[in-house]
């Protein structure tokens, strides 16, 4: 937004006042035309630095160092890609995770991100940019971020004008629906994965709107480089066909439609299909199958048009019509239910149907629901994330629907369609981000534009409106409307004054939540002292540093999953399971060992060879993402598989409590007893009994926890990670 | 579990015997009686002398020696410990229950003998080793029907038990003919323990109870439930000898003749010495003691070791097990070694073959699984100490240039393709320049 600010006043320097001060500058005299350009350039160039810049509130705070618990995976396997190079990456074979099964991690990954930062940083070091590989890991979101704005304005000028494309990239630059994947340090796939996307759709609007099979190509390569990135790119690949679709059923099927699509469809299927996570799934898997389907039919669409054309006689044609739609349509249905019943066609995913039914996650596939960000979005943060543009969103579909195009078509569909999957889950805001951004921008765009030509051109409108008269409807609304000029004037000017002050709490509102809420590592926990001063714990750090030191080399680490690449990443030690979900009965059984009591938790860990067990615990903190918190997740997906486990022996009366009048069971479980143990003893907080949990503030029910088959191993300074060591078995016994 | 990753199957079988004798010479040497009365040091004294006479340094102390002490400077001083002192309430000097234990857990070897004046404290020691005691104080082992004759005692606590532990291992190749004589007290095994086992048990009409009383309610230990000598086996091989008579080793014991009730031959001298000295050989390590050394494998065809296999790797695994003979190592030679190759459960379990000195190997081929695997050996066999080897050893998938180039099963796409392209050049052709 600083930059749109910036125009009118960077705009008077260059327009007057250098010239009469040194007269040779004259000679290098713009062109207004010139001057536009100019002006779009450098606001484009303060945009591109800002989007960058106001990333770094992070690295500024804390230090540069990676974020959360998904990119340390990723910086793992980046600093891997460059330290044994392609090839090998592409082998990988990970034994130090999911012990003992082990990841293929070369065929499980998207490796687009890596790919991408270790170009970067082959790029730097080419240039003899000595840059440690971290430094280009935690700076590639922001950087991409900064790419995205300027894809962002040649998307809106594609689709608007020019002003609109700018005012897009000022809102995408900064917000904060984008800003919380994107800051620095957040190396995530969705980092690059939304520069690609922006550009996919960006080259196949282009694509439409000219009928070029280089921009259809250019496409291609764009969504090739998404589906490299990110597994969003089932989106893409949904939402073309969609919207061919819809412009098919409306009648606005044109060859440059036929061209871009069916050129995208093929090419970008072709590349999908190289990168080995997705594969033959891009043939075989339910969520392509749209895809596939409008492709064909786009062939026999075309098909129809040419016989239509040999024919040249409606009658004939009508029944041949008819014979080949029934044909098409049964041929086609025949081939996808032999394909389903073979098995050939993968159903859906639970995810993808997860999506479609927001309830199906919470009650078929807990994995899936127990992650914060699959949760249904609140109506807090589309107001946190979007700010003004969650009102100017349905301002900018009303200028769309007016001025109806492919291009605008498109964007009303990307629009409504992320709306709707921003509102089954809270990651997908992300995805919604730019298409807010470009409406909302088309909205503010031709709202000023209206406005200051209003202002401009007030005269001519009413020497005009007045020569011509009152001869159809519309002239005369406009001349009632030009009758009205003193008040039309001040009203603009207020309006103009409105949607500046708008836009201002607009920045200023995205760069407090960046610098308040999307700023902070989450490794590194930041909280305010009794003095208002910034507390930091570090302790996740401590642990794992702890472990890296202090364990022996092959030692196998258990804790639930969230702290699995963290621990592999940091820690240098196997895990059981990690952030990699993709194995539901290992976590399960991790799962049942942390709800289970102790012997039946050590038969469990022996049988998995477990040497250290690590939980997250936030009773002295008052840290209340942790592991107790986190704990009936661990109960429902245990117990989905090992029915012996059961959610209702840890409730009391369906309610969840750690202090006296919790479940039995719960006060005996590992979980329990990991998280408390000598717990009773620690006074916390001043006027409380001795074992007062600060997260959940209650006094806990089981202070004399004792241990049998482990012991404890290490607790960080503020107790977020304890590690407790598994005990051999009994010598004598 | 917590040793899987030490490469050396050596350290792996001795985890901590390293400091009291030599993984090369595992019979103990400096052994530590404590005894309630010096007296004990002659009554007993052909047992110690048999002792000596194989080599042991024998370090006689009083039980509440002041100066008692089992380590010094975190080494242990002693490789054994004889506990003849069944009356002592406390141990002199820094020594306790938990010393003790301590010194077992280190991989040291205790011969605990009780009888009738057992202490709480011995019979903790017991206790904590899977082996309780009868709880009256005192009870002693009385046995109408196979007590052995003598001239003084008549009320049937001199037993003479023959029913010994089937195990050449434990009692020597020679069959102790003579029964042995006992007289204290009974105990039992503590079911939840896996490792005790009754070497020397009484009969199926013995009983354990007061014999000045009278009898007022049934004996608490019965039959040949009751345990005379027991024997443990630790984990880190450590071994345990519990006797509940302090008799049994003394000179009068050893030298008498033995003359079981009902039965018509009197023998000359008891089993007892036999006994003694065998058994004694077993505790202190001079037999049924293996060791596995240089375990490896290897690709077929290969030398070296590799750090990752492949699926489907055809492989060959080997180790060579030796047995201490009290002097020297000889060839283990058995037909029942088994290696797994296992994740979670076995996916190969194959027997070993040997060539009669001591090495075993096999062959296999990789299973089509990838993951981090094992190569297992879980050797246990009664009275030898527990091999247990484990190799971690990570399985991967083919890499993408180890498949096969060209697949005759798919030349009709090979075909298509080619054919494919001709095609469309000639259609090209043919619509270019045909008009």
């Amino acid at each position: 937004m600083g930059a749109i600010k910036a125009d009118p006043s960077s705009k008077a320097p260059i327009a007057s006042s250098p010239y009469s001060f040194f007269p040779f500058l004259k000679a290098l005299r713009l062109k207004t035309k010139q001057q536009e350009l100019l002006l779009r350039a450098s606001a484009l160039c303060l945009i591109y630095v800002l989007a960058f810049a106001i990333r770094l509130f992070s690295v500024l705070r804390y230090e540069s160092m990676i974020h959360e618990f998904d990119p340390y995976f990723n910086y793992r396997t980046t600093l891997f890609l460059t330290r044994n190079g392609a090839l090998e990456f592409w082998n990988w074979f990970d034994s130090e995770s999911w012990y003992p099964l082990g990841r293929i991690i070369g065929g499980t990954l998207f490796p687009g991100l890596m790919v991408t930062a270790a170009a970067i940083y082959k790029t730097l070091h080419f240039l003899r940019f000595a840059v440690h590989i971290r430094e280009v890991c935690v700076l590639t979101a922001p950087f991409f971020a900064s790419n995205t704005a300027i894809v962002a304005y040649f998307f809106g000028k594609e689709v608007w004008d020019s002003g609109a494309g700018l005012v897009a990239a000022a809102l995408i630059a900064i917000c904060p629906g984008y800003i919380s994947r994107s800051v620095a340090g957040s190396y995530d796939n969705e980092g690059v994965a939304i520069f690609a996307l922006l550009l996919t759709f960006y080259l196949f609007v282009k694509a439409v709107n000219t009928g070029s099979l280089a921009w259809a190509l250019a496409s291609a390569f764009g969504y090739f480089y998404m589906v490299s990135a990110w597994g969003g790119y089932v989106f893409i690949i949904n939402l073309l066909p969609l919207y061919a679709l819809v412009l098919l059923v409306t009648g606005r099927y044109s060859m440059r439609l036929y061209v871009a699509y069916n050129c995208m469809y093929v090419l970008g299927m072709l590349l999908a299909m190289q990168i080995r996570f997705v594969g033959f799934q891009h043939v075989q898997s339910g969520e392509h199958m749209a895809a596939m389907g409008v492709f064909f039919l786009m062939q026999v669409f075309y098909f129809l048009d040419w016989v239509k054309y040999l024919l040249n006689d409606p009658k004939q044609f009508h029944a041949f019509l008819r014979i080949t739609l029934t044909c098409a349509i049964s041929v086609g249905a025949l081939a996808l239910g032999v394909g389903t019943a073979s098995g050939y066609i993968s159903p859906w995913t639970g995810r993808f149907y997860s999506l479609l039914d927001p309830t199906y996650a919470k009650d078929h596939i807990p994995i899936i629901a127990s992650v914060s960000e699959h949760q249904p979005t609140a109506w807090s943060s589309f107001m946190f994330d979007f700010h003004i543009l969650l009102f100017l969103f349905p301002a900018g579909l009303y200028f769309c629907f007016k001025r109806l195009s492919d291009a605008t078509i498109f964007l009303v569909m990307y629009g409504l369609t992320s709306m709707y999957f921003a509102g089954v889950m809270v990651r997908l805001i992300l995805v919604a981000t730019p298409a807010v951004c470009l409406i909302s921008a088309i909205a503010i765009s031709a709202t000023i534009k209206n406005l200051t030509s209003l202002l401009r051109t007030k005269s001519k409108a009413l020497q005009s409106s007045v020569s011509k008269g009152a001869a159809s409807l519309k002239a005369s609304a406009k001349a009632s409307f030009d009758q009205a000029l003193p008040f039309q004037k001040n009203g603009a000017i207020a309006l103009l004054f409105g949607a500046f002050y708008l836009l201002s709490r607009y920045a200023i509102h995205c760069t407090w939540v960046t610098s308040e809420a999307y700023s902070s590592p989450s490794i590194v926990l930041a909280a305010r002292g009794a003095h208002g001063g910034r507390v930091i714990f570090d302790d996740y750090r401590e642990a794992y540093f702890w472990l890296r030191q202090n364990t022996p080399q092959d030692a196998k680490i258990m804790s639930w999953w969230d702290y699995g690449y963290q621990i592999t990443a940091m820690g240098n030690r196997t895990v059981i399971v990690d952030n990699n979900t993709w194995n539901n009965t290992h976590i399960a059984t991790v799962g049942r060992a942390m709800s289970s009591y102790e012997d039946e938790a050590y038969e469990i860990m022996q049988s998995l060879d477990v040497d250290y067990v690590l939980v997250v615990f936030g009773g002295v903190t008052g840290y209340s993402s942790d592991d107790i918190n986190k704990f009936l997740w661990m109960v429902r997906i245990g117990g989905g598989v090992f029915p012996v486990i059961k959610e209702p022996d840890y409730l009391v009366n369906g309610e969840y409590r750690v202090d006296k009048g919790a479940a039995p069971k719960m006060l005996n479980c590992l979980m329990y007893k990991l998280s408390y143990y000598r717990f009773g003893e620690l006074t916390t907080e001043y006027g409380k009994p001795p074992g007062y949990d600060r997260a959940r503030g209650v006094e806990i029910g089981n202070k004399d926890v004792k241990l049998e088959y482990l012991e404890e191993a290490f607790t960080t300074s503020n107790w977020i990670v304890r590690i407790y060591k598994v005990k051999p078995p009994k010598n004598r016994w | 579990m917590a040793n899987h990753g030490v490469l050396l199957a050596l350290l792996l079988l001795l985890p901590l015997h390293c400091f009291s004798f030599s993984e090369e010479n595992p019979t103990d040497r400096r052994i530590l009686v404590l005894v309630d009365d010096l007296a004990i040091r002659s009554s007993h004294s052909i047992f110690f002398k048999s002792l000596e006479t194989r080599g042991f340094d024998l370090d006689f102390k009083l039980s509440d020696d002041p100066k008692l002490t089992l380590q010094r400077y975190g080494h242990y001083l002693y490789d054994g410990l004889v506990l003849f002192s069944p009356s002592t309430q406390r141990f002199g000097g820094s020594v306790d229950m938990a010393a003790i234990l301590d010194f077992v857990d280190a991989g040291h070897d205790l011969i605990l003998a009780a009888d009738s004046s057992a202490s709480d404290l011995v019979r903790g020691i017991a206790t904590e080793c899977g082996v309780d005691f009868d709880e009256d104080p005192e009870a002693v082992v009385i046995d109408h029907t196979s007590y052995a004759v003598s001239e003084t005692e008549g009320d049937h606590t001199l037993i003479a038990s023959d029913s010994f532990i089937n195990s050449n291992v434990i009692l020597g190749d020679k069959k102790i003919e003579a029964p042995v004589l006992f007289q204290g007290i009974g105990h039992s095994l503590n079911s939840a323990n896996s490792l005790v086992l009754k070497v020397l048990s009484a009969s199926p009409s013995a009983y354990s109870a007061n014999p000045k009383a009278k009898l007022s309610s049934p004996p608490s230990l019965t039959g040949s439930a009751i345990s005379l000598v027991s024997v443990v086996q630790a984990r880190n091989n450590a071994r345990i000898l519990i006797s509940g008579s302090l008799a049994l080793f003394s000179n009068r014991f050893l030298r008498s003749g033995v003359l079981k009730v009902g039965s018509s031959v009197k023998y000359e001298k008891s089993g007892n010495e036999q006994f003694v000295t065998e058994i004694s050989k077993w505790v202190f390590h001079e037999r049924g003691h293996l060791k596995a050394v240089n375990v490896k494998h290897n690709k077929a065809g290969e030398k070296s070791e590799p750090a990752i296999y492949r699926i489907n790797d055809d492989l060959e695994y080997s180790l060579e097990i030796y047995e201490w003979s009290g002097t020297s190592w000889k060839p283990y030679i058995a037909d029942d070694v088994q290696v797994q190759f296992y994740m979670m459960s076995p996916y190969v379990l194959k027997t070993l073959s040997n060539d009669q000195k001591g090495l075993y190997s096999t062959s296999f081929k990789v299973p089509d699984v990838y993951g981090v695997f094992q190569f297992k050996v879980e050797y246990q066999r009664l009275g030898y100490t527990s091999l247990s080897l484990a190799k971690q050893i990570p399985v991967r998938p083919f890499r993408h240039n180890e498949y096969e180039r060209f697949i005759p099963a798919a030349f009709p796409y090979y075909g298509a393709s080619f054919s494919t392209m001709a095609g469309f050049f000639i259609f090209t052709i043919v619509y270019l320049y045909n008009k």
